[in-house]
């Protein structure tokens, strides 16, 4: 693999760009792997990169059905943050925001990690109560977020109206080192590093089977064909309980739709990431300048990846009074990804009833800030049998409800 | 934007009337119920691509509760029944069989 620096890009520019090189390989699918991850989003390219990076296992393919970071991973509104209440969720959301820190250096790519803080507005009492709550809870964790007034909230963010007419802003957890990123360059710079591994990454593979003998996995057949493996990674967010239903087990978990929209670019005027729960709605500006909102998932079952328009509605309606100044906005797209809930709105990263057939799902409407992290604890679990980030998140929680409860403590948008 | 005829009042309800209620025909299992049975009751919610029936509640119109059939994959709704069956009626059934030959939902088909 040839590496980017400016030393490359003033060498191609003196000599017509000739020398640049395919980004990732796209290979034919071989018979046999050690390891299949069927989902080549951020979290099933993650798992596969640190297979090979943290234990050395690079007979590796990653199936995609679509295109590479076509699904959620380039759906989502970028925000990573790790501010959360339960200490399971902690752990693995900070580790993953750390490793996002050092992300762009590692991969030799720039995923235009952005750390320029997240805002999450307390608009009730109850939520000036739960916040406050959380950022004790995050100290003890070693997470640094602190709870901030109103005075700082205009101070870090003076687009915004603290005097709303239905939801005043009383305060805000205000976490300085979390931030934004560039999706899709995360999924990129994944691939890059997977496929410079020798692993290899399979577009337009559908898996429309999983191979099972004596209740071990064996193989899937896809659509190009019968790949035979030792172990099978599932990481597919949405269609989750599609494949978990050719391996013969059920999950615990719901597809629905949750939308984004982005508004016409304009000159920086919000230089922090703001998340309104109340109201269901955050907002963010890009470098290109577009206003990127994202707000409430539907509430029925939905394959779609469009979403009601009402609640885009409902979204920009919330958020044109806590910022006035964008009620003149025009949208300029709108979009939607199906995201794999789960009743305590935490993910599922766990082994299954079929043997070295492993799952990481359930990342519902949180996913893109976990991508490392998650890639980090799938990737230990499939190698060693257990990861210490994975406990907690086994999908037998359920069954014996020990929930890594995120729904009470954040209710939406986590 | 969905759309759902009230089998209560006969009105065609978009979405902002509705409250989606989730998967119809649950059946509470009983106290000697495995511990499968019961996680199966509890967590494990049918979550199809196509063929789907659910509860709905005519919220901001006659408030009550009726049954929809639709598929999550067209977002297609092959009609709606009333919330007093405990199974899909015959005419709902061939309506999906028309549309989609071979369905199966839960044991249902």
């Amino acid at each position: 693999m040839k590496r980017y620096s400016a030393f490359a890009i003033a060498r191609e520019a003196l000599r017509g760009h000739i020398g640049w090189e395919r980004a990732w390989r796209s290979p034919e699918p071989k018979a046999q792997y050690d390891v299949v991850i069927v989902g080549a989003g951020g979290h099933g390219l993650a798992t596969a990169y640190y297979l090979g990076k943290n234990f050395g296992i690079t007979n590796v393919a990653v199936l995609e059905k679509g295109w590479l970071g076509g699904g959620n991973t380039g759906r989502n509104t970028t925000i990573i943050r790790s501010n959360y209440l339960q200490d399971p969720s902690a752990a693995i959301y900070e580790k993953a925001r750390s490793l996002y820190e050092t992300l762009s250096q590692e991969l030799n790519y720039n995923i235009m990690f952005s750390p320029r803080g997240v805002l999450m507005l307390a608009q009730t009492e109850h939520e000036v109560r739960g916040y406050r709550r959380t950022a004790h809870a995050n100290s003890l964790q070693g997470v640094k977020t602190e709870f901030v007034s109103p005075d700082r909230v205009k101070e870090l963010c003076p687009i915004i109206s603290l005097e709303g007419p239905r939801y005043p802003v009383l305060g805000a957890l205000w976490q300085a080192r979390a931030g934004t990123a560039r999706h899709d360059a995360v999924a990129w710079g994944y691939a890059r590093a997977c496929s410079d591994m020798g692993m290899d990454i399979i577009q337009k593979c559908e898996v429309t089977g999983i191979r099972t003998e004596g209740g071990k996995v064996s193989g899937v057949t896809t659509t190009r064909g019968d790949i035979g493996c030792g172990k099978l990674g599932i990481v597919v967010a949405g269609h989750s309980g599609v494949v978990a239903e050719m391996a013969g087990f059920r999950l615990p978990i719901e597809s629905v739709a949750l939308q984004a929209l982005v508004s016409e670019p304009i000159k920086p005027c919000m230089d922090v990431v703001v998340m309104a729960n109340t109201v269901h709605g955050y907002m963010s500006q890009s470098d290109k300048g577009e206003m990127v909102i994202g707000g409430g998932a539907d509430g029925f079952n939905n394959y779609t990846q469009r979403g009601s328009f009402h609640h885009v509605e409902e979204t920009v309606r919330a958020l044109v009074e806590t910022f006035p100044i964008i009620s003149r906005l025009k949208m300029l797209r709108q979009w939607g990804g199906i995201v794999d809930m789960t009743g305590d709105r935490s993910p599922i990263i766990s082994k299954t009833p079929v043997e070295n057939c492993f799952i990481n799902c359930g990342w519902g409407t949180g996913g893109f800030k976990a991508i490392p992290g998650s890639g980090w604890a799938m990737a230990e679990l499939m190698a060693k049998g257990a990861s210490p980030l994975a406990d907690g998140f086994e999908m037998h929680r359920f069954r014996e409800g020990r929930f890594v409860d995120e729904s009470v403590a954040a209710g939406v948008a986590h | 934007m969905l759309i759902l005829r009230c089998p209560n009042c006969g009105i065609d309800a978009d979405e902002t009337e509705l409250a989606p209620g989730g998967e119809a025909h649950l059946r509470r299992v009983g106290p000697e119920a495995s511990d499968d049975a019961f996680e199966g009751y509890l967590f494990h919610r049918e979550n199809p691509r196509g063929v789907h029936f659910e509860r709905w509640r005519h919220a901001a119109g006659c408030g009550k509760w009726f049954h929809a059939a639709r598929c999550t994959q067209t977002l297609e709704v092959f009609g709606t029944y009333s919330a007093q069956v405990t199974d899909p009626p015959q005419d709902i059934r061939d309506a999906i069989t028309a549309r989609r030959p071979g369905w199966r939902w839960r044991d249902i088909e």
